[in-house]
């Protein structure tokens, strides 16, 4: 323990509570309010209601969910698989190649979303690459921006994992190929499943890139959420916010308890 | 049963190799290996028969465990090859070697089961259901593991692992089998029964071949039949273990291989029928077992600490003053350190008279020739 005294100790504790109340608590607080709120012109909304959450299931929302849904999971999983395959692929390089090629892959998180969005909408805009208006350019959009975190994650977990393994499998006569499925990426796969996990709650809060970028019927709730409240509809607004955080922690609880279960601990 | 395959041999070719028990031999022809300029292995050229215990002892830093990797294919050589029997291995993936190896650290695979570790070499290598079963039960067996088939690696204790990473390696029936510093993450009392298990395992496993990389001399002194002390990435001394223990050649495999107790003397006469050699120490006349000395030569006399005594006999012929300075008792030991004009001399007693010198006092130690070991003064390595 760092603090030894007791009135020390009530100090931090409660400088905690506020940072943690005021900077985390407090602006979901307000949502959670708001998608309840019949209406709200005082310091407390004057009345509770579920209607804006009848509405918006009645709307499209549960297109925005489906369509969130989808993209999180399909970019996620090609930003695993990509950023595995770059993070393997990496380790066996030299030391100045790999450091410029992970340099590179984390580019697309240095930019702005917004930036990533309009290059794809300009590069993907003429023929032969026309994807202008398609759900694969959303896909590629969430994917360029997930994948840096992916590949993050899934080379510090190969950091941490001692080479014994995959030599001691290789002496026992595994081929590549047989030791990777059955030593290496099991071995990895708590940061596997947090690699997903982490792509996959980025994208689904991911609106930048999607809102210069995005179909017609292909709107994700982020996306939703910006029209809503940009209509001055704040309250549908907190409704559909309230449920992009309760699919993307049901997802994130199934994801933990996964990883348990692997890796049982 | 299906056959699978390193190159050269096969599962069936392995087993009945066993049969007939007789292992394969591994030759280094002349094997370096370089990071870039900088060489960590000089020019190795070495053998290790068929069935032979190898144990590679140095100190951090000596090459040994490069060259366990050279033989495992995890470095490649920059110069030179390495064959395992009939076998030129030096171009071979790991996987195609033919080897099981036995790390530090176990690496046993956490996800798997004991059964599963123990059968994966043979999954991997295709081998059949029914030859799996058999050898994850022979193998198990063979450690005392039996029963701890079902567990996890993390419900199993340090000493348990290991025994599973060992079952593990055997399972595969290898040509070879490398241990590098197995029982280095053990505690004391473990590694010392764990060291009688390895050496019970290969009188089980005579025509098992094994090459020991470790840092602790107990071990290859009890486990080797010949060991190769590793400096600066060279051999300095090889030979069979009691011969390079009793007549280190040089006095870095004096120091490094027990405790020796080096006294610089003078050779007065070579050489004789006998194989001593005598020389002068001071005003001693001291009788050793000595090599092609020339009268005159300097010298070291290596005497081992348990070798003194502090009563004369008829075979303790051989006689030295010194001052005694300090006085450890270590239970089943008591070590004695004296100044014999200027040279710190040790004995290790395991009993002592009764009326123990006070440090200060002058004592006479007694030695028997045959004891002893003539080396050049100038034989760093």
């Amino acid at each position: 323990m760092l603090v030894w005294s007791r009135p020390g100790r009530i100090v931090l504790w409660v400088l905690f509570a506020l940072i943690f109340g005021v900077l985390f608590l407090a602006p979901l607080a307000v949502i959670l309010l708001s998608s309840l709120a019949d209406q709200w012109n005082g310091v407390l909304p004057n009345g509770l209601t579920t209607e804006h959450y009848t509405d918006v299931i009645r709307g499209a929302a549960w297109n925005s969910v489906k369509a969130s849904l989808i993209t999180g999971f399909l970019a996620s999983a090609l930003a695993l698989v990509s950023g595995t395959w770059a993070a393997l692929s990496l380790r066996l390089q030299g030391h100045a190649l790999k450091r410029l090629l992970g340099l590179l892959f984390f580019i697309p998180s240095a930019v702005p979303s917004v930036s990533v969005g309009l290059g794809l909408l300009v590069a993907f805009s003429h023929p032969p690459l026309l994807l202008n208006g398609t759900i694969a350019i959303v896909m590629i959009a969430h994917f360029v921006l997930i994948s840096a975190f992916t590949f993050g994650n899934v080379s510090a977990g190969l950091a941490r994992l001692s080479p014994d393994f995959e030599q001691v499998a290789s002496s026992l006569g595994a081929r590549p190929a047989y030791r990777l499925w059955h030593v290496t990426l099991p071995l990895l796969a708590p940061y596997l499943v947090a690699a997903f996990g982490l792509s996959f709650a980025l994208s689904m809060g991911e609106l930048g890139a999607t809102v210069m970028v995005y179909p017609p019927g292909w709107v994700t709730l982020p996306v939703s959420i910006f029209s809503l409240t940009d209509r001055g509809d704040i309250f549908a607004g907190a409704a559909l916010t309230m449920i992009l955080v309760a699919a993307t922690l049901v997802l994130l609880l199934g994801l933990e308890r996964i990883t348990k279960r692997a890796t049982g601990a | 049963m299906s056959a699978v395959a390193f190159t050269g041999t096969s599962v069936m070719d392995i087993d009945a190799a066993k049969i007939r028990g007789a292992g394969s031999n591994v030759h280094f022809d002349k094997v370096s290996v370089a990071y870039g300029a900088h060489v960590v292995l000089h020019p190795l050229t070495l053998d290790i028969a068929p069935g032979e215990i190898l144990a590679m002892i140095g100190p951090s830093g000596s090459g040994k465990t490069t060259a366990l990797r050279a033989v495992a294919g995890f470095v490649r050589p920059a110069s030179g090859r390495i064959r395992i029997g009939a076998t030129d291995v030096t171009d071979l993936p790991p996987y195609e070697r033919g080897l099981g190896m036995v790390v530090q650290n176990y690496a046993l695979f956490p996800h798997m089961r004991v059964e599963d570790n123990v059968a994966f070499g043979l999954r991997a290598q295709g081998a059949d259901k029914a030859l799996i079963a058999e050898r994850v039960k022979d193998a198990l067996g063979t450690v005392g593991m039996a029963t701890f088939a079902r567990r996890y690696p993390r419900e199993l204790s340090g000493g348990q692992q290991q025994r599973v990473a060992i079952a593990r390696a055997l399972a595969v029936r290898p040509r070879v089998l490398l241990l590098d510093e197995p029982l280095s993450a053990l505690d004391a009392q473990i590694r010392r029964n764990m060291v009688e298990e390895i050496a019970r395992l290969h009188r089980s496993l005579p025509g098992l071949t094994i090459l020991y990389v470790t840092h602790d001399q107990t071990e290859a002194l009890t486990l080797a039949d010949k060991i190769a002390i590793m400096r600066d990435g060279r051999v300095c001394s090889h030979g069979p273990t009691t011969e390079l223990y009793r007549r280190p050649p040089n006095r870095f495999t004096a120091e490094f291989l027990g405790r020796a107790n080096l006294l610089p003397v003078t050779i007065a006469e070579p050489v004789g029928s006998k194989g001593l050699a005598t020389a002068r120490h001071g005003d001693s006349v001291l009788t050793g077992a000595g090599r092609d000395e020339k009268a005159g030569d300097k010298s070291l006399l290596c005497i081992r600490p348990q070798h003194l005594s502090l009563t004369a006999d008829a075979e303790h012929t051989n006689r030295i003053v010194g001052t005694l300075r300090d006085v450890h008792w270590q239970g089943e030991l008591t070590h004695l350190v004296l100044d014999v004009d200027g040279t710190p001399v040790r004995v290790s007693a395991t009993k002592l008279p009764i009326a123990l010198p006070e440090p200060g006092a002058r004592v006479p130690l007694f030695f028997a020739p045959t004891d002893t070991s003539l080396l050049p003064e100038d034989s760093g390595v």
